[in-house]
């Protein structure tokens, strides 16, 4: 018997109609845990470098992870894999919600798609009846409407939906898959999705997912709970509200938007207004948040509520999510209001929350300064507002400059030129980033930044407080029940941490404790994206409920695996080494791991040299980023290694050298 | 019958607090997996969410008895301004819908209070639901004394209801032989 995995994954090839269940190997959880990892294994394995994103050998893979579907609280992620439109590189997002759970009953841990299909369909996956369904009176529908519309044609209120939208059929590249109360939306999965002319999947699943060790797994779910309630009485002090508690940022429950609004820069990530936030905002926020939210909502098995269902008048009810009530009202320099009112449109068309609004932005400044023209935006209404409702509109259907702005910031500065490119400022391989725009160097997030796979920080960042707390008292006090961390060295690193003085940035932590900082976050996100977890208990807030501690002991309670630390940390590493090989095969190298050159104003050549230099070397990797062959041997990733020295990548004699 | 003194479990749902988690569904499968937590399956959980997000329609249902025909009619009630159907409260086991049944077999499910020995400070679902939306309560009533209908007998029960008890008969005669 299998345990918390299911052992099958299912093959749909949509040029050919067919749909296989094909059972997998039970030594890949081993070695690459699930989820994440198990997606990379295939894509490594089946998608040569040369396939374009859009195209019919690409494969689409939804990945439930390896404790998903057990009950592990908030362990609730389905894990979407693919190649991206936008960056060209491996596209991973995940989605919490309660699609991976269903999938696990219903009997796989993957569903991988291949090839294209001929007319838009749906996926229909009921336990062991699989079908391809017509879907072409689903075109163009909103995105919580086709969930709906689907479970009633097939009568299955339980089934769980993720569907694109408008965005997604036209292929926008940065198009999202929608399911209800969550997304998976970075990278442009969407327009994948819909570039093979999948509408949607829908998922019913009544079978059991077994546990190996109950008893004791059992009492770790507890203690897990134990936790969670303790820290919702206890929130921690020292740091603002948004970072106090588990879970994702309590974007609907907390109103104190001081940090968000006045951190983040505002517009097309330019303006910091540090003295936006008022108790006149406060109170004005408040009320529109109050008045508008219908309830918190939670995932799957999970107490922490992050979310919420939004009525606002006159506009579709949906649920938001995270921060996106702010990412438009910022992009926009308007209101909050304004942020609810448009969330609504842009979640049915099935769009990135923080790529779009930061694409609407940049064209308007484009318009402004005269490179975008009155004969291009023509028909563009002048209220700011009302703007991003019409570039939205012309996205999403790719008309007019909709067309050009649908691939992202990067890839339209280049067909506008004329200076654009010097507009799309805030992109790291070729990605938008937060809009952030920050004075001293960090070196944490300097390496963050640069080597991230995600692409995108939030889910990089984690476990290490982002800033050094003003006095030593409170960093004493803060390091006292920090049981997280891998070692004590870590509690030092932060003691010593001073915001002014030697101790402090750029020059502090040093190089060698930036690097085994920047590891251990990194790390526990491959853990989190492998397993299923959410970020939100685990890699992303300070304290977390799941840690480097106790994570190898839950899985393997869960799985019957042989897992303790060194090998989780292992498998963590193999993981996080292949994605690498992934992206490097297809091209990435030092050159691409640069924040946007305006993130910092002071910035310390030598200093980011010299971090790049150690922590690629603390990697594994050469000088160019790339796993050397000794790293990949250690890994048991040899076959790895040697696609990589046939391609020329690797170079034997370098190999030799270091090997 | 005579009167007895009983004590009364009473889980009081407060639907407002509920944040639609399903962890009461799957704390409830996973205890009632035999042996004990060795696998989880909401489709089995005696205790089911009714969910609409976008209408708000939050429900946490107990199952309770089974029954062999569905109702004549689907009454609908109107609360707060959202339409719910009858079936949304309804504790039944019933043929309309999938359930409080098991998946493979058919039979009935049944909320037990989470039984067992030593007995629970409180039903699991309870200590799982972090939203205070169950709450756990006991009184004492006085009650008809009544015979109690065993899980077998119950599933019994649906067994006859289902196939009549000439085939339920036949099926075990023949098993019987095999055995
Ligand atoms: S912490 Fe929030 S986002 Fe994460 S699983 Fe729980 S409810 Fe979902
Ligand atoms: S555990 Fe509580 S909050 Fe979660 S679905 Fe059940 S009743 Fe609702
Ligand atoms: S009281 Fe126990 S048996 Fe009844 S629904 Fe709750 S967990 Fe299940």
């Amino acid at each position: 018997m299998r345990y918390a995995e299911t052992g099958y994954n299912l093959e749909i090839d949509l040029s050919r109609g067919n749909i296989e269940r094909i059972e997998t190997d039970p030594g890949l959880a081993q070695r690459f845990l699930g989820g994440l990892g198990t997606n990379a294994k295939i894509l490594w394995d089946r998608v040569p470098p040369e396939v374009e994103p859009y195209s019919t050998d690409n494969l689409l893979i939804f990945g439930a992870g390896l404790l998903t579907g057990t009950p592990a609280p908030g362990a609730n992620r389905t894990i979407v894999s693919s190649f991206s439109p936008q960056t060209k590189l491996m596209a991973y997002s995940m989605m919490g919600g309660f699609f991976a759970p269903e999938l696990k009953h219903a009997g796989y841990d993957k569903v991988i798609i291949s090839g294209r299909s001929p007319e838009l369909v749906y996926l229909w996956i009921n336990n062991d009846k699989v079908e391809l369904r017509d879907a072409r009176h689903l075109r163009g529908k909103g995105t919580l409407e086709t969930a709906d519309l689907i479970r009633q044609e097939l009568k299955e209120p339980n089934a769980q939906v993720a569907a694109i939208g408008l965005a997604g059929e036209n292929r926008v590249y940065f198009a999202s898959i929608e399911q209800g109360r969550s997304s998976a939306s970075r990278l442009g999965i969407g327009g994948v999705m819909g570039d093979k002319r999948l509408k949607a999947i829908a998922v019913r699943g009544t079978k059991d997912v077994n546990i190996a060790h109950p008893a004791e797994f059992m009492e770790y779910c507890n203690e897990v709970l134990k936790y969670i309630k303790f820290r919702e009485k206890n929130p921690l002090g020292m740091v603002p509200p948004i970072l106090a508690g588990l879970g994702s940022p309590q974007e609907m429950r907390l109103h104190d938007e001081e940090w968000h609004t006045t951190n983040f820069a505002w517009g097309n990530a330019r303006r910091r207004r540090k003295d936006f936030w008022t108790d006149e905002v406060e109170k004005n926020w408040t009320e529109t948040s109050e008045g508008v939210r219908q309830r918190f909502l939670s995932c799957y098995n999970c107490p922490l509520s992050c979310g919420a269902s939004v009525a606002y008048p006159g506009v579709p009810k949906y649920m938001m999510k995270c921060y996106s009530k702010l990412t438009y009202t910022m992009a926009a320099m308007s209101d909050l209001d304004f942020g609810f009112r448009i969330n609504s449109r842009a979640q049915e068309y099935g769009v990135d929350g923080f790529t779009t609004p930061q694409t609407i932005a940049f064209a308007l400044e484009l318009y402004e300064a005269g490179i975008l023209t009155d004969q291009e935006m023509s028909g563009m209404p002048s209220d700011s507002e009302e703007r991003f409702f019409w570039l939205l509109e012309r996205i999403v259907r790719r008309e007019g400059i909709g067309d050009v702005l649908a691939n992202g910031t990067y890839w339209a500065a280049q067909e506008i030129g004329r200076g654009a490119e010097e507009y799309a400022h805030n992109n790291i391989k070729k990605h938008e980033q937060l809009p952030l725009k920050l004075g001293m160097l960090n070196p944490i997030y300097f390496l963050m930044y640069s080597t991230g796979e995600k692409i995108n920080i939030t889910q990089i960042e984690g476990q290490f407080p982002q800033a050094p707390f003003a006095k030593r008292e409170e960093r004493e006090e803060f390091v006292k029940d920090w049981i997280q961390v891998p070692e004590e060295k870590f509690k030092q690193y932060f003691l010593e941490w001073e915001p002014r003085g030697d101790n402090s940035i750029p020059y502090y932590p040093s190089v060698e404790a930036t690097c085994e900082i920047v590891d251990w976050m990194e790390k526990m996100h491959y853990l989190d994206d492998s397993t299923g977890m959410c970020a939100g208990l685990s890699s992303f807030p300070l304290k977390p409920a799941y840690h480097i501690h106790n994570l190898a002991s839950i899985i393997s309670a869960a799985t019957g695996l042989d897992l303790d630390e060194a090998g989780l940390a292992q498998a963590a590493k193999r993981n996080r080494t292949l994605l690498r090989a992934i992206n490097v095969r297809r091209g990435l190298r030092r050159a691409d791991e640069r924040p946007p050159e305006d993130h910092w104003k002071h910035r310390f050549p030598e200093l980011e040299t010299t971090l790049l230099d150690e922590y690629y070397k603390f990697k594994g990797w050469n000088d160019q980023g790339i796993p050397t062959r000794e790293c990949l041997n250690d890994l048991g990733l040899d076959y790895v290694g040697e696609d990589l020295e046939q391609r020329g990548i690797l170079s034997n004699e370098q190999s030799k050298k270091e090997g | 019958m005579s009167k007895v003194k009983k004590k009364v479990k009473t889980i009081k749902i407060n639907v407002d607090k509920c944040n639609g988690c399903r962890a009461c569904e799957v704390i409830c499968a996973s205890f009632h997996a035999a042996p004990k937590y060795s696998s989880n399956n909401p489709a089995r959980a005696r205790i089911r969410l009714i969910r609409d997000p976008i209408k708000d329609i939050f429900v946490p249902v107990y199952a309770g008895e089974y029954v062999a025909a569905e109702c004549a009619g689907r009454d609908k009630y109107v609360i707060d301004g959202k339409e719910y159907s009858e079936c949304d409260f309804c504790r039944a086991s019933c043929p309309s819908r999938d359930v409080f049944r098991e998946p493979d077999s058919g039979l009935p499910l049944k909320c037990d209070m989470c039984e067992d020995d030593p007995s629970l400070k409180e039903p699991m679902c309870v200590q799982w639901c972090l939203a205070d939306a169950l709450t756990y309560e006991e009184r004492e009533e006085e009650v008809e004394e009544d015979a109690k209908l065993s899980d077998m007998e119950l599933g019994l029960k649906a067994l006859v209801d289902k196939y009549g008890w000439q085939k339920l008969a036949d099926g075990v005669a023949r098993l019987t032989e095999k055995g």
